[in-house]
C-alpha cells in the first residue's frame, strides 16, 4: 500500500537530486521553459520566485526580458503585450496583486493568449494578511484560465512545465494559472527531482504562436464585441475552455511518460472501502494523506480526494473518484459571503446533484490565512460527520475551530 | 513594403523629415502636401465623428510611421471607432487590452521585440512601437502605466489624443478638462462654472520623466505633426507626444470647424507648440501676438457660459503660462550655447597642450 512518506527514493533517470526552495525550483522550471519575457510585481509570498528570475536574468543563465513592472496590473499587461508579440511569457503575484490585475486576467483568456502564471496563493484583504488561503483564485475562479493546484515542491516544479505545455498546444491557446500555496510551499525547502535540460527540451517544442503582431502579417488583436457577436465569441472561449481537458490530461501523461511522475485532474489516496472522504486541494492534501493514514490505523474508514485540476472542473473524474462513499468532506479555504458556503463545496455539490448514491457533502472552512490544519483536526471534523444525525443541507457549512 | 533601421522609407530623397537635431520650421503654413506619404494606415470607413480630430492625428501619426510598426492603443474613442468585431481599420498590426495600461502593453511589446530579435525569432529589423491614449487614459487612469514605462525607458512612443473629456463615454471631465469647460460631470450650472480645476500638464509630466522626446502637436499643423511623430519614433528610449484632439460632438462645435479651432487654440497660447528634446524646450511656433480667448471660445459651446471677467481670468492664465515657457525655451538655447562654447574651449585648451607636450 502506498503511503504519505516514501520510504526510499530512486533518481530516475534524466535527473538530478536538488534541496532547494520551492519558489527557487518554480523559477528554474521556468529558466528551463526558456522564458522570453518575465514581469512581475513583488508581494509576498510570490517574493522569492521573481527574485531569482530577476538574477537568473542578470546573471545570464537566463536570456530573457525582466520587466520591473511599476504594479501587478502592468505585470499582467506586459505579458499579454509580450505574448500577443510572440513570446513566452512569465508572471506570478499572489493576493492583493492577483485582483488588481484581475481585469487583465480575464482579458488574457478572452484573446488566447498562452501565458503562464504561478499563483502564490494568498488571502485577500481585509484585514490585510499575508498568509496562505484560497481567496485570491477564487476571486477569478471564472476567468476562463486552466488552473492547476500543486500540493509539494515536486509538484510547483513539474506543473510549471506542464503549464506550458499545455497552454501553448494549437488547440489549447488558453493562458494556465498553477495555484502554488504561499509559505506552505513557496517558503519550504524540500529534496526533489530536477530534471536534465535534455528532458524538458524534449517535452515543450519551441513557442510557435498561431497569430502574432508582426508588420509581416498584420492583425488586429482585441477588437470590441458589438451585441451582434457577443455571446457567439463567449460561447466559442467556453467551449474552447472545456476542450482544453483532454489535452491537459494528454499533457500530464506525456510527462509520466517521460519521468515517471504522474499527475491527474482528480488524485485519490487509500479511498478503498472509506466511509468517509476528505476532500482538499493543494498543500493541504499533504497533511490529509497523514490524517487518513493515522485515522485508519484508529479503524475509521477514511480516504481521500484530491483535486488538481480546478478548470475546467473534472466533472466526471470527481463523481467516479467519490463514487461508494458515504461522506464527502470538503475542505474549502475561502468563504463565500453570503452564498452557498466554500465554492470548492458549492461546485462539488453541484458536480453530484441529482447523482444516485452520491454522498452527503459536508463543507468545512479551514485553514483561513494561514491557520493551521493539522492531524487531529482532521480527526475532530470525520467525527463530527460521522456523529451528524441529519445531513447538511446544500447551503450549511461550518467555518471550523473559528472561535465565538 | 519595409525600410531599414535608421533611414525612413519615405523620407530620406526629399530630405525630409528633418533630421534630428535640426530645428523645425516655424513657418507652420508651409504647403508640404506632396511631400507626405501617400499610403494610408488608417482605413476609411471608421466610425468617427465628422469632424474628429483625433481621427486626423492618428491617420497623420500612422503616415509617419510607416508600415513596420506596431500600434497598442486604450479603450475609449480610437478604440470604439476603429474595431467593432469582425472589422479594422488598421492596416498595421493592432492591439488592444484595456483602459489604463496602454503603455504597459507598448512596454511588452516592445520588450518582446528586443529579446526575439536578439534570439533570431523575428526578422532582424527594427519595428517601432506606437501607442494611442485618450487624455483620460494617459493623465488619470492611465498614469500610473505611463509613468512605469516612462521610467523604464522602453523604446516606444506614446502619443496621447487629448480630446479634453472622456468622449466615449459621454463627455465626461477628465484631469485634462479646461478650467471652465462645461462637461457632464463639471456641467456649468448656478453654483459652478464648469470645470474647476486647471489642465493637467500632462507634458511637463513626461518631461519631467526625463525621457529623451516630448512634444505637443496639433493635427491642424500636420506637417509640423508628421514631423514630431517620426522624431519620437527614431529615438531611441521612450518619446511623449501630446496631441490636441479636436471633438465636435463633445465640444459642441461645429464639424467642420476643427482645423479651424486647432489653430485658434496654438495662435492664442491655449496649446503651445513645443519640444522637449533630452530636457531642452524648444517653442516651435511663437504668434507675433497671441489672439484673444473670445473667438476660440465662443466656437465651442462647452465655453459657452462663460462671462467676459471668466474669460480675462483663464486668459491671463494661459499668457503666464505661455510667457514661462518662452522665457523657459530661451533659457535653455542659451544654455545649450553656453554648453557649446564651452566644449569648443574644452576641445581648443586640450589641442592647445597636445601641441604644446609635442616634442
Ligand atoms: C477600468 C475602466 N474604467 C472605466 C472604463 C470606461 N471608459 C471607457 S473609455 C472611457 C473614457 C475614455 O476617455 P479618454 O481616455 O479621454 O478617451 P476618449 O474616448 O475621450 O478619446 C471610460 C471612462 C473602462 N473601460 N475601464
Ligand atoms: S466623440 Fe469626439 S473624439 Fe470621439 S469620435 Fe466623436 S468627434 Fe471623435
Ligand atoms: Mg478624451
Amino acid at each position: 500500500m502506498k503511503s504519505a512518506i516514501p520510504k526510499t527514493v530512486v533518481v530516475p533517470p534524466g535527473h538530478r537530486r536538488v534541496g532547494m526552495e520551492d519558489s527557487h525550483a518554480a523559477a528554474l522550471a521556468v529558466r528551463q521553459c526558456n522564458v522570453d519575457v518575465v514581469a512581475a510585481y513583488p508581494i509576498t509570498p510570490q517574493t522569492h520566485i521573481v527574485e531569482k528570475l530577476a538574477e537568473m536574468v542578470a546573471n545570464g543563465e537566463l536570456d530573457a526580458e525582466f520587466v520591473p513592472v511599476e504594479s501587478e496590473h502592468s505585470a499582467m499587461t506586459v505579458c499579454v503585450g509580450a505574448e500577443a508579440a510572440g513570446a513566452r511569457t512569465f508572471t506570478c503575484t499572489s493576493s492583493q496583486g492577483l485582483i488588481l490585475m484581475s481585469e487583465v486576467v480575464y482579458i488574457t483568456s478572452a484573446m488566447r493568449l498562452p501565458c503562464v502564471m504561478v499563483l502564490a496563493n494568498r488571502s485577500l484583504s481585509g484585514p490585510l494578511s499575508i498568509w496562505c488561503d484560497h481567496s485570491d483564485v477564487m476571486s477569478i475562479r471564472d476567468c476562463g484560465w486552466i488552473q492547476t493546484f500543486a500540493e509539494n515542491g515536486q509538484e510547483v516544479y513539474d506543473l510549471v512545465f506542464h503549464a506550458y505545455r499545455v497552454a501553448e498546444m494549437a488547440d489549447v491557446q488558453t493562458p494556465v494559472i498553477l495555484n502554488v500555496d504561499g509559505f506552505y510551499l513557496t517558503h519550504v525547502v524540500e529534496s526533489l527531482l530536477v530534471a536534465d535540460q535534455e528532458v524538458v527540451d524534449r517535452y515543450l517544442p519551441p513557442y510557435r504562436p498561431r497569430h502574432s503582431l508582426h508588420p509581416d502579417r498584420p492583425v488586429t488583436m482585441g477588437a470590441y464585441g458589438v451585441p451582434d457577436l457577443f455571446t457567439e465569441t463567449k460561447k466559442a472561449q467556453d467551449e474552447a475552455l472545456r476542450a482544453t481537458y483532454p489535452h491537459i490530461v494528454r499533457a500530464w501523461q506525456e510527462w509520466g511518460d517521460l519521468t515517471g511522475r504522474h499527475y491527474h485532474p482528480v488524485e485519490t489516496y487509500r479511498t478503498e472501502g472509506a466511509r468517509v472522504l476528505l476532500f482538499t486541494m493543494g498543500s493541504i492534501g499533504q497533511t490529509a494523506m497523514v490524517a487518513v493514514d493515522t485515522l485508519r490505523e484508529q479503524g475509521l474508514p477514511v480516504g481521500l480526494v484530491k483535486l488538481r485540476l480546478w478548470r475546467p472542473f473534472p466533472h466526471e473524474d470527481l463523481r467516479r473518484a467519490v463514487a461508494g462513499a458515504e461522506h464527502l468532506l470538503v475542505l474549502d479555504r475561502a468563504v463565500s459571503f453570503g452564498g452557498p458556503g466554500g465554492p470548492v463545496a458549492s461546485e462539488v455539490r453541484s458536480a453530484l446533484y441529482g447523482q444516485v448514491d452520491a454522498p452527503v457533502v459536508h463543507d468545512f472552512i479551514v485553514g483561513l490565512a494561514g491557520r493551521d490544519v493539522a492531524v487531529p483536526d482532521f480527526e475532530a471534523m470525520v467525527r463530527e460527520v460521522l456523529a451528524r444525525k441529519t445531513a447538511p443541507r446544500h447551503e450549511d457549512y461550518v467555518i471550523y475551530g473559528a472561535r465565538e | 513594403m519595409t525600410h531599414d533601421e535608421g533611414t525612413t522609407r519615405w523620407g530620406s530623397a526629399s530630405g525630409w523629415p528633418l533630421p534630428p537635431g535640426q530645428p523645425l520650421p516655424t513657418n507652420l503654413n508651409v504647403y508640404v502636401a506632396n511631400l507626405v506619404p501617400k499610403e494610408e494606415y488608417f482605413a476609411q470607413g471608421h466610425r468617427a465623428c465628422q469632424g474628429c480630430g483625433l481621427a486626423l492625428a492618428v491617420r497623420l501619426a500612422l503616415k509617419a510611421a510607416g508600415p513596420d510598426v506596431i500600434v497598442a492603443t486604450a479603450t475609449g474613442c480610437l478604440e470604439i471607432i476603429t474595431t467593432p468585431l469582425p472589422y479594422t481599420a488598421w492596416g498595421v498590426p493592432w492591439i488592444h487590452v484595456a483602459f489604463e495600461n496602454t503603455a504597459a502593453t507598448a512596454s511588452g511589446i516592445e520588450a518582446a521585440l528586443k529579446v526575439l530579435r536578439r534570439k533570431g525569432r523575428i526578422p532582424d529589423r527594427k519595428v517601432r512601437v506606437l501607442a494611442f491614449a485618450g487624455d483620460g487614459g494617459t493623465a488619470d487612469i492611465g498614469l500610473q502605466a505611463l509613468s512605469g514605462a516612462l521610467e523604464r525607458g522602453h523604446d516606444l512612443t506614446y502619443i496621447c489624443l487629448d480630446n479634453e473629456a472622456y468622449m466615449n463615454t459621454g463627455v465626461q471631465r477628465s484631469g485634462s478638462t479646461p478650467f471652465g469647460a462645461s462637461t457632464t460631470t463639471s456641467p456649468a450650472g448656478k453654483k459652478s462654472i464648469g470645470q474647476q480645476t486647471w489642465k493637467k500638464p500632462m507634458p511637463a509630466i513626461a518631461a519631467a520623466h526625463n525621457i529623451p522626446y516630448v512634444a505637443t502637436a496639433n493635427p491642424s499643423y500636420p506637417y509640423d505633426f508628421i514631423q514630431k511623430v517620426r522624431r519620437a519614433l527614431d529615438t531611441e528610449g521612450p518619446a511623449y507626444i501630446h496631441a490636441y484632439s479636436a471633438c465636435p460632438t463633445g465640444w459642441r462645435s461645429a464639424t467642420d470647424l476643427s482645423i479651424h479651432i486647432g489653430r485658434l487654440a496654438t495662435e492664442t497660447g491655449v496649446f503651445p507648440l513645443y519640444e522637449v528634446i533630452e530636457g531642452r524646450h524648444v517653442l516651435n511656433y511663437d504668434p507675433p501676438t497671441l489672439q484673444p480667448l473670445q473667438e476660440y471660445t465662443r466656437l465651442q459651446p462647452r465655453f459657452r457660459h462663460l462671462t467676459d471677467d471668466d474669460l480675462a481670468r483663464i486668459e491671463a492664465r494661459v499668457r503666464r503660462e505661455y510667457d514661462a515657457l518662452k522665457r523657459r525655451a530661451e533659457l535653455d538655447a542659451k544654455e545649450e550655447k553656453r554648453l557649446k562654447r564651452e566644449a569648443v574651449r574644452a576641445r581648443r585648451a586640450q589641442r592647445a597642450q597636445r601641441t604644446a607636450s609635442d616634442p
